[in-house]
Parts: C-alpha cells; sequence; structure tokens
C-alpha cells in the first residue's frame, strides 16, 4: 500500500507502548507513523483499527508522552532499504545503522540510514536497452566485499518492463540513476541501486521455488553427518538456557558454507553480539579467505531494546536475506531467539486485550510462524540461476520444557530439528545436540538422499545409518547395565556401550573453542566416521567389563587427539598410527 | 518538599484500587511522577483525560479528596561521590540517619548502551571462590544470578563476593531484605573497612513490596553515573531478584493484565532483561558487573523467574550442600559462566580450560558410581577412584571456605589427578599433561 497524503492524528491514550491515536483520514493496518514528541519523533506501527481510534505499537520508550501529541501517518508500511553496502553492517530492528550513531546510549528516536550515499560503487551492467524485464531481474552488478551485488529491477514494480538505458560501466554511488525502464503504457521509470520493501511481505519474484537438495555444510559433524541441513532448508535448535543453543548458532555462522551470513539477534544478550563485533572482523572465511564480517550482516536488537521493534527485527532480517537470494547468493539466516520474538507478540496482545491462547500467547502464533518459515527456500531465479535461503532458528523453551506453544508451533515449521539435552550439555558433551530424539527431515527426500550419494560417497548413508543404530544399542545397553550391574550383564553389553561412547566421543562431540576441531570438513567428516566404524566392527578379546572400558578409553583419547590436530598433519598421522598399534594389540 | 508554588493541584480521586488511583487531569506525562496524600505515585496509563496512578506504598487511607500533584518528571536520583558509604530506600532518600547527598539529578531507568559501543568483556574478576574461579570465572561486564534456595547462605557469599572482588566500587540493591540481612550486610561492609566503596539502596521487609520495583533502576543508574562517568569498575549485587518479579505480579494483577505462566505477567522476561543488559563493559575501561540471587521454589529452575533470568544472565551459579564433606560448594555440573571462555587460558594459565573440564567430567563418572552405590552395586576400582577424587575434589577446591589463588587451584587439581589416575584416564591435551604431570 502507498498513500500520499499524509494522515494526521493525535495521542489519546498510553498504555506503556501502546499507544492509542484519534485520527482523521485514511490510515492502513501496519502502517508506519511518527508521533511528534517534542525530545524527538517516535516511530510507531498500527496494529488495530477501531472507528477513529487507531491502536499502534511504539519501537521506543513513550515515556513522558503526552495526551494530544501529534501523530502523522507516513502511508507505508514498515519498509527496509535495499542497496550495496549492507554486508558488514550492523543494524537495529528496524534496519537502522547502529555505528551511525553517536554516544554510548541509544538515544530514542535516532534513526540512522543503512546505506552508505557517499561511497562510489563500481558498477558493471548487465541487462542492456532492449531487454524485457520484470521485478527482481539484474539490470547489473557491483561488487560488495567480494560478492557481486546484483542491481535488481525493483521488487514493487509490478507487470512487465523494457529496458530502455542501463549506464555504462563505472563509479556511481547509490542514489545516482543507474538504468531507465519503460512500462507496458511507455511510461519511464528511473531507477537507482536503492529500493525499498515492506519487511513483512514476502518476496515471490523468482520463478520457481522446488524443494531443496543440496546439502549445506556446516562443519558441526553431528549436524552434517547424523542429519544435515540442506540450502534453502529450515531447522530449529530448541534447548534449555545453558545447552548451548548460541554456542552453536555462532559456530555455524562462522563455519557454515554460505555466501552471506545474516545474523538477528533478536532479543538475546548484548553482550553475545559484542561477540560477533569481535570475532567475526579477526575471522578468516575459509572459503574466500576474506574477514568474516565481510559476508556477515547482524541485526541487533537485544533484549534491553523496545519490545516491538524486537518483533520487527527477524522480518528485517528475513527481508534482506530475501533481497541477497534474488541475487543468486547462498544466504544463511539465524535468528536467536524465535521465543522472544514470540513474546514480544505476546506483550503486545497482552496490552491488546485479546484473547489469550496457551499460556498467553496470541491464537494465530502458530500461523505466525509458520508463515515465517515459510519464505526460507530454495529457488530458481528468471535467468535460471539458483539462490537460496537456509533459515535456522533457536527456541528458548520455558522451563526446557519442549511441549510449550512455541516449540510445537515451530517443529509445525521447520524440517530439521536439533534438541539440544540437558544432560548431554551437563557432562559437557558439546554440542549437546541429542542424537536419538534430532532429526531431518531431509533425509526422506530422495533427491537429497542422491546428492549424499554423489557429494560425498555411495554408502555414506549406510555409514550413517550404522552409527545411528550404534547410539541406540549403546544407549539400551546403558539401560541395562544401570539396571543390573556391570557384572549383571554380558561382556557383550559393555562392547555396545563403549561402541557407542566412541561414536559419541568422536563424531558427535566437538570442541568449538578448539582451533581445528571447531570446523570439521566434509571430507573429514567422512574419514573419522569411517574410521570409527571400523573400529565398531572389530573383534577384540576383552577379560572383563574394565577392561574394556580401560581400552576404550585410551582409544577414544587417541581418537580425540586426531580431532584437536590438522587435517593431515604429522601429529595427526603419529595419533593415527598409534590408534593401528592399540587395535593390534587387542585383535584376535 | 517537592511541591511547588505553581503546580496545580488535584483535589478529586474518582477510582480507587489497592495499588491504583484514577482521576482526572490533563498535561500529565506517561511515567511521570507524583505525590498523592504525600506518597509516591507514578503514571502508569492515560486515556484521554484520564490518569492512572501507582501508589508504591499502597493506597490504604487515601481519601478521594487527596492532594494530587505531579512531579513533570520520571523517576530521579542525584548522583555524585557523596553516595559512597551510604543506605538509601527505593525513593534515593538516606536511611541510615545521615544527611541528604548533593549531586547532579538523573532520570532512572534510562536509554540502553548502543551494542556497537561495547567492549567484549575481556577481564577477569577473582574471587579466591574456586566453584567460581575455577569452574566458573567471572568477567567484568557480566551478569549473573546465583540460584539459591531460600536457606541457603547466598547473601554471606554475596558480601564475600563483594569483599573480595576487585572493583572500584560495589554497590547493593536489596530488595525484600529482613531488617537482619539489612543490618549483616552493613556490619560485614562496616568491620571489613570497605564501606567507603559501597552504596547501599535497600528495601526491606518493612517497606511496601510495590516500592523495591524502583531499587535496580536506581542502583544501576548509579552505577551507570560511576562507571560511564567516572570509568570506574562496579559490582552491582541485587538480592533478591525472586522478591522484584513478586512486586511485578502484584501490580500486573492490579492492572488487570493477563497472566502468562506461573502467573507472572507476560513482560517478565523485557522486564528483567532491562535491568541485567544494563551490566556492560565500555572502551574506556569503566564496567558494570552484576551478581544477583534469584530465591528458587524447592529448587525448580522451571519457574519463570529463573527460567526467564537464565536466558537473560551470562550463566548461573548453583550453591549446594555436600552431604559426604559436610560443605557448601558452588555446584559444578549445573553452574556455568558463559563469558568464561573469554579469559581462561588465556588470562590464567593455558590448561585451564582441559582441566576445568577433566575435573568435571571424573566428578561426573563419580556421580554416576554414587548412583551404582546407592542401588547396591558393586563398584569397580575405576568406580573407587573417581569416588575418592570427587570427595578430595570438594574438600580442597569446591568448598566456599577456601580461598586460594587460580594457580593453586589448577596446582592441587593436577595433584588430585596423579593421586587417584592413570595418565590416559583424565583426557587432557597430550601436551599438558607432558608439562604438568609430575613424574
Amino acid at each position: 500500500m502507498e498513500r500520499n497524503n499524509k494522515t494526521i492524528g493525535k495521542v489519546a491514550g498510553i498504555i506503556a507502548n501502546l499507544v492509542i491515536v484519534e485520527v482523521d483520514g485514511p490510515v492502513a493496518q501496519n502502517e508506519i507513523c511518527f508521533i511528534q514528541h517534542p525530545e524527538s519523533n517516535l516511530m510507531a506501527e498500527v496494529i488495530k483499527i477501531l472507528g477513529k481510534n487507531v491502536y499502534v505499537q511504539v519501537f521506543e520508550s513513550t515515556r513522558g508522552l503526552k495526551i494530544g501529541t501529534n501523530v502523522e501517518f507516513e502511508g507505508h508500511l514498515l519498509e527496509v532499504t535495499l542497496g550495496p553496502g549492507i554486508l558488514s553492517s550492523t543494524y537495529d530492528g528496524l534496519q537502522n545503522d547502529l555505528n551511525k550513531m553517536e554516544g554510548v546510549f541509544l538515544k530514542r528516536g535516532d534513526y540512522t540510514d543503512p546505506l552508505n550515499r557517499e561511497k562510489k560503487w563500481d558498477f558493471t551492467p548487465i541487462a542492456k536497452a532492449g531487454d524485457a524485464v520484470v521485478a527482481g531481474d539484474w539490470l547489473g552488478e557491483v561488487p560488495e566485499n567480494g560478492m557481486p551485488h546484483r542491481i535488481l529491477v525493483p521488487f514493487k514494480l509490478e507487470g512487465s518492463y523494457t529496458v530502455k538505458s542501463v549506464v555504462a560501466a563505472g563509479e556511481y554511488t547509490v542514489d545516482e540513476e543507474i538504468a531507465v525502464i519503460t512500462d507496458e503504457e511507455g511510461n519511464d521509470i528511473k531507477l537507482t541501486m536503492v529500493q525499498k520493501w515492506p519487511v513483512k511481505k514476502a518476496v515471490k519474484t523468482y520463478k520457481e521455488k522446488p524443494r531443496p537438495f543440496k546439502l549445506l555444510q556446516t562443519g558441526t559433524r553431528t549436524m552434517d553427518t547424523l542429519n544435515p541441513i540442506v540450502e534453502g532448508g529450515t531447522g530449529f535448535i530448541p534447548g534449555p538456557f545453558g545447552t548451548g543453543k548460541t554456542v552453536l548458532q555462532h559456530s555455524i555462522s562462522k563455519f557454515a558454507d554460505a555466501d552471506i551470513v545474516i545474523i538477528a539477534a533478536c532479543g538475546e544478550r548484548a553482550n553475545e553480539v559484542v561477540e560477533i563485533f569481535t570475532e567475526f572482523p579477526e575471522l578468516e572465511d575459509p572459503k574466500t579467505g576474506r574477514k568474516l564480517m565481510e559476508r556477515t550482516t547482524i541485526i541487533a536488537n537485544t533484549s534491553n531494546m523496545p519490545v516491538a521493534a524486537r518483533e520487527a527485527s527477524v522480518y528485517t532480517a528475513m527481508a534482506l536475506g530475501e533481497y541477497y537470494r534474488a541475487m543468486g547468493l547462498k544466504v544463511l539466516l539465524m535468528a536467536d531467539s524465535t521465543s522472544r520474538w514470540a513474546q514480544a507478540l505476546r506483550e503486545m496482545s497482552n496490552r491488546l486485550e485479546e484473547l489469550p491462547g496457551p499460556d498467553a500467547f496470541p491464537m494465530d502464533l502458530t500461523a505466525i510462524i509458520t508463515s515465517f518459515y515459510a519464505r526460507a527456500g530454495f529457488v530458481y531465479l528468471n535467468n535460471g540461476e539458483s539462490g537460496s535461503i537456509t533459515f535456522i532458528g533457536t527456541v528458548s523453551p520455558a522451563g526446557g520444557n519442549l511441549k510449550e506453544p512455541v516449540t510445537e508451533s515451530t517443529r509445525k515449521a521447520a524440517r530439521c530439528f536439533y534438541g539440544l539435552n540437558q544432560t548431554r550439555a551437563d557432562g559437557k558433551r558439546y554440542p549437546a545436540i541429542d542424537p536419538i530424539d534430532s532429526y531431518s527431515k531431509y533425509l526422506e527426500y530422495p533427491e537429497v538422499v542422491e546428492n549424499l550419494k554423489e557429494t560425498i560417497g555411495e554408502n555414506w548413508l549406510d555409514n550413517v545409518n550404522k552409527a545411528k543404530t550404534l547410539l541406540l544399542r549403546g544407549k539400551e545397553a546403558q539401560e541395562q547395565i544401570n539396571i543390573l550391574g556391570d557384572d549383571g550383564v554380558p561382556l557383550e553389553f559393555h562392547e555396545r556401550f563403549w561402541n557407542s561412547e566412541l561414536v559419541d566421543a568422536v563424531i558427535l562431540q566437538q570442541d568449538s573453542f578448539d582451533k581445528v576441531d571447531a570446523n570439521c570438513p566434509l571430507h573429514r567428516q567422512k574419514f573419522m566416521l569411517e574410521k570409527v566404524l571400523d573400529v565398531t566392527e572389530m573383534k577384540f578379546s576383552f577379560d572383563s567389563f574394565e577392561d574394556v572400558n580401560v581400552y576404550f578409553k585410551r582409544i577414544i583419547n587417541t581418537f580425540k587427539q586426531m580431532n584437536y590436530s590438522e587435517w593431515e598433519s604429522d601429529t595427526f598421522k603419529t595419533y593415527s598410527e598409534e590408534l593401528e598399534g592399540i587395535i593390534k594389540e587387542r585383535l584376535n | 518538599m517537592e511541591t511547588q508554588a505553581f503546580q496545580k493541584v488535584y483535589t478529586k480521586i474518582t477510582n480507587l484500587t489497592k495499588a491504583t488511583v484514577t482521576l482526572t487531569a490533563t498535561d500529565v506525562g506517561n511515567e511521570e511522577m507524583a505525590l498523592v496524600h504525600g506518597r509516591m505515585a507514578q503514571v502508569v496509563k492515560i486515556m484521554k483525560d484520564e490518569v492512572i496512578l501507582q501508589v508504591f506504598e499502597g493506597t490504604e487511607g487515601i481519601p478521594t479528596n487527596a492532594e494530587v500533584v505531579f512531579l513533570g518528571r520520571p523517576p530521579q536520583i542525584k548522583v555524585g561521590e557523596q553516595l559512597a558509604g551510604r543506605f538509601f530506600n527505593a525513593f534515593g532518600d538516606p536511611i541510615d540517619g545521615g544527611p541528604d547527598v548533593d549531586g547532579k539529578v538523573i532520570d532512572t531507568g534510562g536509554p540502553s548502551v548502543n551494542p556497537v559501543r561495547r567492549k567484549q568483556p575481556s577481564d577477569l574478576i577473582a574471587t579466591g571462590i574456586a566453584g567460581i574461579d575455577l569452574n566458573n570465572s567471572l568477567v567484568t561486564g557480566q551478569k549473573i544470578p546465583f540460584f539459591a534456595d531460600p536457606d541457603q547462605p547466598y547473601n554471606q557469599v554475596m558480601a564475600n563476593v563483594a569483599l573480595r572482588a576487585e572493583a572500584d566500587k560495589i554497590i547493593l540493591g536489596g530488595m525484600g531484605l529482613s531488617n537482619d540481612d539489612y543490618l549483616y550486610f552493613k556490619n560485614v561492609f562496616d568491620n571489613a573497612g570497605a564501606l567507603d566503596r559501597i552504596v547501599s539502596f535497600v528495601n526491606t521487609t518493612d517497606d511496601a513490596p510495590v516500592e523495591r520495583l524502583l531499587i535496580p533502576d536506581m542502583a544501576l543508574s548509579a552505577a551507570e553515573y560511576f562507571a560511564e562517568e567516572k570509568q570506574e569498575k562496579v559490582l552491582v549485587l541485587l538480592t533478591d531478584m525472586t522478591l522484584f518479579a513478586d512486586a511485578l505480579s502484584i501490580v500486573s494483577n492490579r492492572m488487570d493484565q493477563i497472566p502468562s505462566k506461573d502467573s507472572m505477567p507476560g513482560s517478565l522476561y523485557s522486564d528483567l532483561a532491562r535491568i541485567y543488559e544494563k551490566a556492560v563493559q565500555f572502551p574506556h575501561g569503566g564496567s558494570i558487573t552484576i551478581i544477583a540471587v534469584t530465591t528458587l521454589n524447592g529448587g525448580d529452575i522451571t519457574h519463570a523467574i529463573p527460567d526467564n533470568t537464565g536466558y537473560i544472565t551470562e550463566g548461573q551459579l548453583f550453591l549446594r550442600m555436600d552431604s559426604d564433606v559436610g560443605k557448601v560448594i558452588v555446584d559444578p555440573f549445573r553452574s556455568l559462566s558463559r563469558l568464561k571462555q573469554l579469559v581462561i587460558g588465556k588470562q590464567t594459565r593455558e590448561d585451564h580450560p582441559q582441566v576445568m573440564n577433566a575435573a568435571i567430567r571424573l566428578y561426573a563418572d563419580a556421580a554416576n558410581a554414587k548412583t551404582k552405590q546407592d542401588n547396591g552395586f558393586d563398584l569397580s576400582d575405576y568406580d573407587e577412584r573417581t569416588l575418592k577424587f570427587a570427595k578430595e575434589y570438594s574438600e580442597q577446591i569446591l568448598a566456599i571456605d577456601i580461598n586460594i589463588d587460580t594457580e593453586k587451584m589448577l596446582d592441587t587439581t593436577w595433584d588430585l589427578f596423579q593421586d587417584n589416575f592413570k595418565r590416559e584416564e583424565v583426557v587432557v591435551r597430550q601436551e599438558f599433561v607432558d608439562k604438568y604431570w609430575k613424574e
């Protein structure tokens, strides 16, 4: 919706960040307005209209606000500004550039430009005069931190157009005209590198959205090996506090095989965002050799920032992701945590005095979450290229109970489930992803199975299944041992248990604070899994269960040292040989 | 005293509830302070010309013709060096019999720090308690609560931490403290001769519970003054945050809000985060570190208060009575300091992370062995050794009355490893075993 005449209203009621505005004129649902507080304009979004009373949620503190204050409605929805310069920026939930704000403390009503308007970009045309184009088509490109940033026909333009002219290759600012296109009625439309898009609306300018099929390597063994996620896939990580959600998320965003990483820190700790600011500019992208920060954009709406902007932040992140996907790039979008977003919805629903659903969450929670996850995906663009948004959200279930509304709703929306297990975390078995309860629905897709066989190996999935079976049987054996005692079960049970411990220690557990072990590429995962399975298939001779314990501990110790050593380094080889030695001792 | 001649006085209250009064007034700002019948109150809702005020002390005895004066300002505090050594109530008035303080007036509950202007916390705060320094090291700019049962000595531990930690200022925010606990803190600080660097804001059980809501803002505004303007290392102690949250639920209940989990307001997470997120490391060296206490109900950490707290804070510390050694320890399993990775092995000795993990793993093995023992099974030789290790570990390292430095903690742990285990049983990086395992 776009409207040119501004509607004016006056504040008639204030309840925390819910403000009631009396208006005389047209107003749209979700329209943006500014409350003209004497100190500074406060941005707000329409969430309900009852007659002349418009209910708006204010994205800032309403302290000191008085009845009768003027309100100006902007005639558009909450929008993001799209153009080169987004990468390596840090925005708040409303896409204000946090680095451009002055002072240590955030000032209410301080809105900053998300783009650099002065910087010149090295533009190369792609389209030429006479080309027929539609929204989302590529007109040209500029290099942005080594990534090809395509300049697109604005998403908002409906219908088809003809390119009238594209400027020659050269240096341009984002606001300079780079192309003119003509619509079906013959009207010329001048285009710059900048466009706007309402965040809550999905960008659908692609040609086709097939089922995702390509593995997305994350570098985390327990995910890639056991329950892989795919390019354009969706996953979620629920876990009680202290089970390592954030560490896992950071690890994925560091090492995942993506072109662009967008991190939405939604209602979480500010220090975690600071960790990203501090570490990512230092770390190298394993793929391009550039700094990780250069491919990363952070949406930081930490828990002490205004609640309503927290709700907007995940949408802002998704809209930015869709923009880069339309350029044919692989986008990884991480949101930590979607529960905080749901809580923001709950706070507002509560102030609106809506009838509550379970745990006082709004009734349409599932619908909201599902339609958000649906915006991720792998797409073919009109020009045949492909792009993807892989979305992984964390969920912070109240009391660690997975039967709460946000977890249950998310389970319906996401295809990969990485449940973090308190017992594993207590035993410092990190990442604490439960190997038995977690799942990847993508393993049921024949196209994914095909892709795994092609990229990793023909018998890869058989091996993975063997590992899963070992874990399951190990768990059963452990239960038996716990019930009947060490001496009360056959020796074989101990071997079964220790085989699963071996898989657990070497494949599942990974030290994300160790330089080497933090990232495990696929070929290394394959090597280690095969090596571990070899050992589990050997027949050793043991005298007693203690014998089994001691022997397996030695094997595990050596395997661990291998995980800590550089791939194929001398130390790695030494431990590998040491392992052979230990194995030979006991072989029948 | 705060009334001024030209201020308009309202004398017609239309509605009165236990906690709120409603009247018709104009030109009133949201969250503005007012005096109702001489009691402090704050604007919580405005509908047209109808203003609802929350009276902190409660509305008992307020007549419908009581005087209502709007002060034209949000809650404020006077800050300055004179605060040091003093005790104040929730409104910032002295309760120690001393004179009023002079200083700069600032609004409390101010805006948050721009995340990009923060610095990553990187300074270790040593406390001498191994359960903290060795296993859950604290870092300046961190926020961490003790999850404690009401009968545990959490206030004593807090006082200990306050005295041992190297901080320029210590700010105590006491909410619902019993008068005895208030006097305990006062005595301990006094006797340690530390009073000149301590500022206290205290709401005791003698005061109205709703007044507690102002304490964290008061304490943290003062902390911000010292940390930002004076660039000092400030440690803020908040006890007990459960009683703060209880006050929130009282207010939300009286405002007819729909409660969410455990009768708590739906905004509990945001309300708590607003407080804890004041913990910050500034680039210029000043910092605010928050150590809080959240008392539990029968050890239930799934209750909304500890649960939401756990998601906000950077870890949590549990106290536990170890019946095998008869001492209170910081529980190594459930306690966690999220920021420890920033300092351990960097500001402390290189083997710190691995030794810490190995010891906890062996301690976990001991717990399994104990379960086996309790179920009447025979223990293996390894089990016996882990049990012996666990006992010594509790006694010589974890007990909160032990006060040693981190280096000594690591050395003692290596000694215990050697006394009880073989090299390969501890699973520590080979280079450290080579270096620290004595022949």
